[in-house]
């Protein structure tokens, strides 16, 4: 009879922690409770960038509450509904379920292209408007979900900018690894076309994964081709020794890299040897921002070091929370089309869609590491210049 | 009370019984959906859905680890196959829109193939070297679907393939809302019926190869290799078969995981889902069918489960002590010591290696 | 000439390190017969213990030689992983020593999750850095670099398995271990303390562990709560392409195997005329190992076992 025992001491206690719904937050008599989602990875390798996507929310949140805002006569009070998609598509697409079950108005989400993918399936199957605040990866707009939108330029548009940056500098000869993830090689696969383009020669292409840390090896290799610079598509968490071997190894070429290199994170792990590291960033430089400074002061203040997308994963809620107070309702198939047309202002710039969903005019910034802080080099792409 | 066991006793035997009990289970099981539904959210349908994959996919391994005793950590390359050979065939990729009834069975065949490819140098190999070629084999699929989208684009490398075709049958097609007994079947229920069907066959096949001279040619492989052999047992073409047989099961999971996912990307495939599995089918009770239909459920819904320790916190001591989030996998890994500590042969062991191991002791 | 140098040298620290950690697997299984999935874990806590007093002695601001610095950062790390290995075989294994084979791996992977975790929920999720504190000390030979940093790792490293080979085949617990990895009831009969024997192992291997932590962070200049897992699977390929269970096969398969991946990663394009790139490093490094097992099934330096059940 044991085993009948276990059997059900187990599955009455998964039932019952299921049953434990989600305990809300009082609201006030007359407030109406609006639930806004969150998708990251909160553990696992990516986490530390995950924590931006959800605290980001989180600070438009408590502003939005203090503000007090009334949408369809009612005083909303606004709930964020966070959940760990630990940068997984199986569990992205679970969660993605969750939150529509939740009956989330809008979802600020998720981190990864890949993640992405499954949830906006979900979301649009419910037309629950989503906005992504970090994926960046091309096609994700393309696949014809009306629901989901993107709150910065995309690998197309930041490939472009990299790829225009070092033909600009002179690169002649020019090495790129990629990560093969989806982000680190679609960012990679567009500079190449451009420099290649532009007349410049690719005189190797090397490949590391998103979990190594040794890459003497193939430093050494692109080493014997003797590279003006050197293209990175991937992660800080491997450009930070990436680029510490670089140095010992006597690669003596600049390093080139995307946004998701450009987080603070990476100062940290290179260090010195990061000096003179130039990556990029969709958007606007915070000092540029019409709110930067201010807001990285309010987000730190709570949350400490602000990596890289709490702004846009914060002017996702707030360009949500505008759409609904334009179309005067929280319900999503009324304030889509609001959220759709919108034009406005946010932290990270001005904020409007294209047909697609992506942003229109989506800037992107060059910066350098310099003496351990990331300045500002370039704008690209910025209302009007070049699309 | 002696009375009562020898009452129970005779009526366990009782052919009426056993069938009420399961037409009462087929009908509670054709209901979860709705239950779930409305109670915990179709968060869970989904979930339940992922369960009965995860079902066919350990009765897969099974046939491997816990029949023919071969340690295989690279279980998921199969499933990788399945699904990949349903992704290709049917999405704008290659823009083929070949049909469920012909890419099913062929990403099962397909898979099989792989699988006798995958066992025949390993035939040699003695337990844990074994482990560590397939552990191998495993990541090397999982490295080639990451890396087959140049000279020729094969697989759309890390970008993985997207819009993939829903299933469909003729004219019935699964991502269509169709109506059951008057009660609305969204795609998720019907993909839940479609997997509980297919479920079903799988463990119905497993039961049978199990009782086969097959199968106990697989046992008599597990417990002495010299000695079947020295009984005229082929143990090469054996070991083959229950490779092939393992993997066939995980193709047909995942040609149906590609198809509910609706995209697949080599980042599903990794070595630590090969590891899942193995841990469903040793904590669920090696060997043993039933055994491993219950880990392999519990494998899934526990992890889920184990996100509402944030509301348990919140009820118990009224504030959030450690973030659920971290606590999660923190549990889980508990939740596998702690039952292995005490149930060594597994929850739900075979009676007969239940005796065995307490006669060993 | 000079990049086939270069990645050779690179190859040779990567392995020494690959070599210390596989030498804590092999040691295990010779004497359990069990694969410790946990082992890699303890070489990420010993780099978490020693990164956390090497910052906090930077973080004073006392004037130490870096030698010191790390020194005490290894003297935290060493005893806290022999601890951690003594209580995982505790906790873990020892209830299980007589149960189905697999019920132990199991409890491995348990643990190694639980480790992890805790390590999280410690340190939190970011990596942590190793604090500048070593000169980048370069020594140029043609073009080819070597730190010496380097070359410490390597000289390390063949100090300390010279040492356990001193330990193994020249003392009476060395003697009482290789006893016990042969045949361990009759080596109980014989007197040996099988117990102690065992927690002997664990002790030792956690200790290079340790170490090898203390290396990987040094040498990449971070560390992770996520760090063990791979090394350590990398660890356990090395063991098992040497012959798993003999000490002489975990060194050799751990520098083999650092010099694989390095030429591998480095010659695969060229190799195959540009069909297959350094995206296929690992595979290459498997390819290796298979082709190895089919003509050695018991690993390079492994004894040929009858067919055991």
């Amino acid at each position: 009879m044991n085993f009948i025992r276990w059997y059900g001491i187990v599955l009455a206690a998964a039932l019952a922690l299921a049953g434990c719904n989600k305990g809300t937050e009082s609201a006030g008599a007359s407030e109406t409770v609006v639930k806004i989602g969150s998708a990251a990875p909160l553990t696992g390798p990516q986490s530390h960038l995950g924590q931006d996507n959800e605290n980001g929310p989180r600070l438009a949140i408590d502003e939005l509450n203090a503000q007090g805002l009334v949408i369809g006569g009612k005083k909303i009070h606004f709930e964020l509904v966070s959940e760990d998609d630990q940068a997984d598509p199986k569990t992205a697409a679970i969660v993605a379920q969750k939150l529509v079950d939740e009956g989330v108005a809008g979802v600020v989400g998720h981190l990864n292209s890949g993640t992405t993918r499954p949830g906006a399936k979900i979301y649009s199957d419910a037309g629950i408007p989503e906005i992504t605040p970090s994926a960046t990866a091309t096609d994700l707009t393309h696949q014809g979900y009306k629901t989901l939108f993107r709150m910065l330029a995309n690998d197309s548009r930041q490939g472009t900018a990299l790829g225009q940056f070092a033909l600009k500098s002179g690169a002649k000869r020019i090495a790129i690894i990629d990560d093969r993830t989806a982000y680190g090689q679609g960012l990679a696969d567009q500079f190449a076309q451009v420099v290649t383009a532009g007349g410049a020669t690719v005189v190797d292409r090397e490949y590391v994964d998103d979990k190594k840390t040794e890459f003497r090896a193939v430093l050494t290799t692109i080493k014997g081709h003797d590279p003006d610079l050197v293209f990175y598509g991937g992660m800080d968490t491997q450009a930070g020794p990436m680029v510490r071997q670089m140095k010992t190894l006597g690669l003596k070429a600049q390093l080139l890299a995307g946004d998701g290199v450009r987080s603070e994170e990476f100062l940290k792990l290179a260090g010195a040897a990061g000096d003179g590291v130039i990556a990029s960033t969709p958007g606007l430089p915070l000092d540029q921002m019409p709110d930067g400074p201010g807001f990285k002061q309010r987000f730190e203040a709570k949350y400490g070091t602000l990596q890289v997308y709490a702004p846009f994963a914060y002017d996702a809620v707030m360009t949500l929370a505008a759409a609904m107070k334009q179309a005067d309702s929280t319900e999503p198939s009324q304030y889509l089309p609001a959220l759709a047309r919108i034009k406005r202002e946010g932290v990270t710039g001005p904020i409007e869609f294209d047909a697609n969903g992506d942003l229109k005019n989506g800037a992107v910034t060059i910066y350098q590491d310099k003496d351990g802080r990331w300045q500002t080099l370039e704008v690209f792409g910025a209302a009007g210049a070049g699309r | 009370m002696a009375d009562l066991i020898a009452r129970w006793q005779v009526w366990k035997r009782d052919p009426r019984v056993a069938w009420s009990v399961y037409a009462a289970l087929a009908l509670l099981l054709a209901a979860l959906p709705f239950i779930v539904g409305a109670t915990a959210g179709n968060a869970w349908v989904r979930i339940l859905a992922s369960a009965l994959l995860y079902i066919m996919l350990a009765l897969g391994l099974n046939i491997v680890v816990g029949f023919a005793g071969l340690l295989d950590l690279g279980y998921v390359a199969f499933y990788a196959v399945g699904a990949y050979c349903y992704a290709l065939l049917a999405s704008p990729h290659f823009d083929l829109h070949l049909p469920a009834w012909l890419l099913l069975p062929l990403g099962a065949l397909v898979a099989g193939a792989f699988g006798a490819l995958l066992g025949a140098p390993t035939l040699r190999l003695r337990g844990d070297y074994l482990a560590i070629v397939t552990l191998g084999f495993g990541e090397i699929v999982r490295i080639f679907l990451n890396n087959l989208d140049a000279p020729i684009n094969i697989t759309n490398g890390p970008q993985g393939v997207d819009r993939i075709d829903p299933l469909r049958f003729g004219s019935l097609s699964l991502a269509k809302t169709h109506s059951l007994f008057g009660l609305d079947t969204p795609a998720l229920y019907n993909y839940y019926y479609l997997f509980l069907l297919l479920a079903l066959l799988v463990i119905f096949i497993s039961l049978r190869l199990e009782n086969s001279r097959i199968g106990r040619a697989w046992v008599a492989i597990r417990e002495d290799e010299t000695a079947a052999a020295a009984m005229g047992i082929n143990t090469r073409n054996i070991k083959l078969l229950a490779f092939a047989m393992g993997a066939t099961f995980g193709g047909l999971s995942g040609g149906l995981f590609a198809s509910f996912q609706g995209f697949v990307s080599p980042e599903s495939f990794t070595l630590i889902e090969s590891v899942m599995i193995l841990c469903m089918v040793v904590l669920g009770g090696m060997g043993h069918i039933p055994g491993v239909v219950f880990g392999a459920v519990l494998l899934v819904v526990l992890p889920e489960a184990l996100r509402y320790t944030g509301d348990l916190q919140n009820a118990l001591l009224g504030r959030i002590v450690v973030d659920p989030a971290d606590l999660r996998l923190l549990l889980f890994g508990l939740a596998l010591v702690t039952v292995m500590l005490l149930r060594p042969s597994g929850l739900w062991p075979s009676p007969i290696r239940k005796r065995e191991f307490a006669a060993g002791e | 000439m000079d990049i086939l140098l270069q990645q050779i040298v690179n190859g040779l620290v990567a392995g020494s390190i690959y070599a210390l950690v596989a030498l804590g697997y092999t040691m295990v299984y010779g004497i359990l017969g069990l694969i410790n999935f946990a082992h890699g874990e303890v070489v990420m806590f010993g780099a978490m213990i020693a990164l956390a007093v090497i910052q906090a002695l930077v973080g004073t601001g006392i004037a130490l030689p870096p030698a010191v610095i790390i020194g005490l950062g290894l003297l935290a790390a060493i005893p806290s992983c022999m601890l951690l290995g003594f209580a995982i075989e505790r906790i873990a294994y020892r209830p299980l020593r007589h149960a189905p084979r697999l019920a132990p791996l199991i409890t491995a992977i348990g643990m190694s999750i639980v480790l992890q975790n805790v390590a999280m929920i410690i340190w939190g999720r970011r990596y942590i850095t190793f604090p500048a504190l070593l000169p980048p000390g370069l020594h140029q030979f043609g073009s080819v670099v070597v730190t010496d940093l380097q070359i410490f790792i390597v000289l390390l490293a063949l100090l300390l398995m010279a040492g356990l080979e001193w330990l193994v085949q020249r003392t009476s617990l060395g003697r009482a271990m290789r006893a016990t990895s042969q045949n361990r009831e009759i080596a109980g009969l014989m007197g040996i303390n099988i117990n102690t024997v065992i927690s002997a192992t664990f002790i030792i291997g956690s200790a290079l562990a340790a170490v090898a932590g203390v290396m990987v962070s040094a040498y990449y200049g971070i560390a992770h709560y996520y760090m063990g897992f791979m090394l350590g699977l990398k660890a356990f390929t090395a063991a098992v392409l040497g012959g798993i269970g003999n000490l002489r096969g975990a060194m050799l398969g751990g520098v083999l195997l650092g010099l694989i991946e390095s030429l591998g990663a480095g010659y695969i394009g060229d190799l195959t005329g540009g069909v297959f790139g350094s995206n296929y490093q690992d595979v290459f490094a498997f390819f290796v190992l298979i082709l190895v097992l089919v003509f050695r099934p018991s690993g390079l330096l492994g004894e040929r076992l009858a067919d055991r059940a």
